[in-house]
């Protein structure tokens, strides 16, 4: 799943909590239903935060990966 | 001669004049330096008074000076819009005129988009302009009772903890009408808990419990139904109002953006420190309109103003600008009519609210009137 192909990445690394997760709200307004969209933050907070505001939002958590230094949350939009 | 430029005249571009002017005053008088303030209004609005403007507790009068009585009188005063930032040039272009500079400070602050969320103009007030806090005054004027909603539609906005604010004078003001009874109060806020800082959060949420401030977290209105008086989520929620108090997104300047300054939000990116326009030698940027994660309040325009000007006077002696700022903030916090704490807070150090006072909340209403002292740079 980590190499799922993203249609829209969001890099917020350097921003801070809600930096990263009002970006994604921002971008799920913005996309079609299907699309798959990656959020790159450097905020550990994000990796839990997101997570829990997809799964109430009802769209698909795809995964969260840790990278070089930041987290890569991948959500699919769902509805 | 040296021409140095500041873009807007609310509380971050006023001080930088101010704190400027007194540094430079020589150079000024010897006529090779120049400094001119471009706004494209004639007076300025002391924004934190809304509050209180919609409780009829400040008045219009109050919350508005002249900008020529505000800025040293060796300020050029330029009174026109600007439509573009030509860095590459230099130059400020404005609605009637070009304007060169050596060194340009971008204090064009923020504005309120509530076109940004369908339905919100014919359904909502709000309290972050003249015009939508006097037509929320009227509203509340009129209100016999039902269910309030104050609504945080997006991050960052100006004033951060203003809408846990106006929840809690709310009540009061309920209360004192004989209304609170026949009221609900449901405050909401778009992230998973009812403010940013974990300090302040764990002062603020049982005092919501205590006043039965009701409360929802996650919540990102998508629309708001002017008709049936119902705001719609992205997380697919529904609620219903009575009277909607909304915090509307927020974007910086359209000259910023027009000029392609600005990051996704119109935010200027600015260096953290050194206040520098990131990739820009000779330009500022202060107040609302950086992208810094630091609260967009007249506290911190204040305290950067300190630093630009300082570092613009270093660069106009030929000295190499070191002032830098540390993320300081200081923000009061209303917790009712008559009550009121405060944080202050940097880069470095977290919040730590002490408890509410009738003490801080006088000291805040003196500040209010005082802050005219303030934008003169005289405290």
């Amino acid at each position: 799943m980590e190499d799922v192909k993203a249609d829209r990445v969001i890099d917020a690394r350097g921003s801070y909590c809600p930096g990263p997760l009002m970006e994604l709200i921002k971008a799920i307004k913005e996309e079609d239903v299907g699309k798959v969209i990656e959020v790159w933050s450097s905020d550990e907070s994000s990796a839990k935060d997101i997570p829990e505001w997809v799964k109430k939002a009802g769209h698909e958590l795809i995964g969260v990966f840790e990278a070089d230094g930041y987290w890569r949350i991948v959500v699919k939009k769902t509805k | 001669m040296k021409r140095i430029v500041i873009l807007g005249g609310g509380v971050a571009g006023t001080l930088t004049a101010n704190y400027l002017v007194p540094k430079i005053r020589g150079e000024i008088r010897d006529g090779n330096v120049e400094v001119t303030l471009i706004t494209d209004r004639p007076y300025q609005v002391y924004e934190p008074g809304f509050l209180y403007l919609i409780f009829n507790r400040l008045g219009e009068a109050e919350l508005k000076r002249d900008i020529r009585e505000l800025l040293d009188p060796a300020v050029n005063i330029v009174i026109d819009r600007a439509t573009k930032i030509e860095a590459e040039n230099n130059r400020v272009v404005t609605e009637n005129g070009v304007y060169d500079y050596d060194y340009l400070v971008i204090a064009t602050g923020a504005r309120v988009v509530p076109e940004e969320i369908p339905g919100l103009k014919e359904g909502g007030h709000w309290f972050y302009n003249f015009e939508g806090a006097v037509r929320l005054r009227e509203a509340l004027a009129k209100f016999t009772g039902g269910k309030v909603v104050v609504s945080v539609m997006g991050v960052p906005h100006k004033c951060p903890v203003a809408p846990m604010e106006v929840s809690f004078i709310l009540h009061d003001f309920l209360k004192r009408r004989n209304l609170r009874d026949k009221s609900e109060i449901l405050y909401t806020y778009p992230i998973n808990k009812i403010f940013t800082m974990d300090p302040v959060v764990e002062m603020i949420q049982p005092m919501f419990d205590e006043r039965g401030i009701q409360y929802k977290t996650f919540f990102n209105p998508l629309e708001v139904d002017a008709k049936n008086k119902k705001i719609i989520t992205l997380e697919g929620e529904e609620e219903s109002y009575d009277l909607l108090i909304a915090i509307p997104p927020h974007r910086g300047a359209k000259v910023v953006e027009d000029s392609g300054l600005g990051d996704k939000g119109g935010w200027v990116p600015t260096d953290r420190y050194t206040l520098k326009v990131e990739g820009y030698e000779n330009m500022y940027a202060l107040g609302d309109a950086t992208n810094l994660p630091v609260s967009k309040a007249g506290s911190v325009a204040h305290f950067q103003a300190e630093v630009v000007a300082e570092n613009l006077a270093a660069e106009i002696e030929g000295i190499e600008p070191t002032a830098m700022f540390n993320g300081k903030a200081f923000c009061f916090i209303e917790t009712g009519w008559e009550e009121a704490t405060y944080i202050w807070f940097d880069y470095y150090t977290p919040p730590q609210p002490v408890m509410p006072s009738k003490f801080v909340h006088f000291v805040k209403m003196a500040y209010n009137k005082a802050y005219w002292l303030t934008a003169r740079g005289l405290l």
